[in-house]
């Protein structure tokens, strides 16, 4: 299963605060940073992939489930 | 007999005695009655409830104040039997009586009420509604179940709400029945829905504000055990602020409102965006910094060791080899020095031994012809021709 966003985020926190550690050598600083910016990225693209969808559950005549846009008809 | 004078009281006086009078009846001060509301006003900058009981014949003014109103736990509506329990004083300023209520129950929903308070203590005593067991509302919901009416306030509410703090929602609702006997029964259906499709991160069921009545399908044992059991979590927004019901009691999350049940599933998008790019400018400024800090360190390091320590080494090392070789030098000098003084010792000790200086001294050594010096007379025999030899010459002789 994917990652959790709020998982993804923590993450990246962590990654921000790890970078103030004092014996971090040059390579190990990188390494951290590139990881971030590449999260970061997953984290955006997460929320400008996301698609606004808002559907309604139905059951047919023989109890099938379908999914079906929902519109708010008394508006 | 002697007339009196009639005593004059003022109003005041009047009202205060009655008052008075009223306060020192056992019977006014605790009172229960019981009768139909009517002309029920909530004034909202105080909190306190105006009404007025009655029965077929008579009314009496009542007030609750919001001391006591916040513990209602239903709302009062005119035509709603009630019983009231409190105290009957007077206002003196009106030269009224009113019934101040401390408790009020609704008459014919007291055994919903027994059954509602019964079935909480169970379920309670299980640990249905252990916080142990409750599951976390995640941050951000990929998908979000919503059990509500399709139709109304509710779910437009929810729509509205979601969609101005998150945009792209994507919500999929299952149509319940929310007022009656058969909400428990198509409520449990729609978490049981959910969890066979495993569809989405978080299930709400909403219901907007109503009566304890209108609510009482809320208080369902078996919805109850479903949301337990349920592996998505579980958010419950069914009535207002002030309504509590068993489905809240057993969710993971119980939200005063459906409105807020929205602000609890989606957080504010552009917050979000601004997160992310805030962290990723600290990440930036935090390697930047580090970089900054490396580059420096080198500078020191080139500035103190790699550049100066070589020359001081090397002259270190030449002063060194300069004295060693000054040091050699000497030892070389010292032995030649030695030398020369032995051999010049030895030099007088060989000429002091040297048997030509005897011959200087006048002395003459005597040889065989075989030149072999003779030491003594045994070792010549007459007729033996001798060398002699002197410091200056040889001469031949014959021994006689």
């Amino acid at each position: 299963m994917e990652e959790k966003f709020e998982d993804k985020l923590k993450k990246l926190e962590e990654l921000v605060s790890s970078l103030d550690k004092e014996d971090l050598s040059l390579d190990e600083s990188i390494e951290i940073f590139e990881k971030g910016i590449k999260l970061s990225k997953d984290c955006s693209k997460e929320l400008e992939n996301a698609e606004k969808k808002i559907n309604i559950l139905l059951s047919d005549e023989n109890g099938n489930l379908k999914e079906e846009k929902f519109e708010t008809n008394d508006e | 007999m002697e007339s009196v004078e009639p005593k004059i009281y003022t109003v005041s006086s009047v009202n205060r005695y009655v008052k008075m009078v009223f306060e020192k009846d056992d019977f006014l001060s605790t009172i229960n009655v019981m009768g139909e509301i009517t002309n029920f006003k909530y004034h909202a900058a105080s909190g306190h409830l105006y009404f007025t009981l009655k029965d077929e014949n008579s009314n009496i003014k009542c007030i609750m104040f919001n001391k006591q109103a916040m513990y209602l736990k239903f709302k009062l509506t005119d035509g709603m039997k009630v019983i009231i329990g409190g105290s009957i004083k007077v206002f003196e300023r009106d030269g009224t009586y009113q019934l101040y209520c401390n408790t009020i129950f609704p008459v014919g929903i007291g055994e919903l009420y027994e059954k509602y308070e019964k079935l909480k203590k169970k379920l309670e005593v299980e640990g249905i509604f252990d916080e142990s067991h409750k599951k976390k509302i995640p941050f951000l919901s990929k998908r979000v179940g919503v059990i509500t009416s399709s139709t109304g306030a509710v779910i437009r509410d929810i729509i509205n709400v979601s969609t101005r703090r998150f945009n792209k929602v994507n919500l999929i609702i299952y149509p319940a029945i929310v007022q009656g006997d058969s909400v428990a029964q198509t409520v449990i259906s729609g978490i049981r829905t959910f969890n066979e499709l495993n569809n989405v991160d978080v299930i709400v069921i909403a219901r907007g504000g109503g009566s304890f009545e209108d609510l009482f399908g809320f208080n369902d044992e078996s919805l109850a055990r479903e949301i337990y059991a349920s592996k998505i979590p579980i958010i419950s927004a069914v009535g207002h602020e002030t309504d509590f019901t068993i489905c809240d009691f057993a969710s993971d999350l119980r939200a005063p409102t459906p409105s807020a049940a929205a602000e609890l599933i989606y957080p504010v998008y552009d917050d979000l965006i601004y997160k992310i790019n805030q962290i990723r400018d600290n990440l930036e400024n935090k390697v930047k910094r580090n970089l900054e800090k490396n580059k420096k360190y080198i500078e020191v390091l080139k500035a103190q060791k790699i550049e100066k320590k070589p020359y001081e080494l090397i002259n270190k090392y030449k002063l060194q080899i300069d004295l060693d070789l000054q040091k050699i030098e000497d030892k070389c000098k010292y032995k030649l020095e030695k030398n020369k003084n032995l051999y010049y010792n030895l030099n007088i000790k060989l000429d002091t031994l040297s048997p030509l200086k005897t011959l200087n001294r006048g002395y003459s050594v005597v040889e065989n012809i075989d030149n072999k010096v003779i030491r003594s007379v045994n070792d010549v025999s007459p007729g033996d021709n001798i060398n002699i030899r002197f410091i200056d010459g040889n001469i031949s002789a014959n021994v006689n």
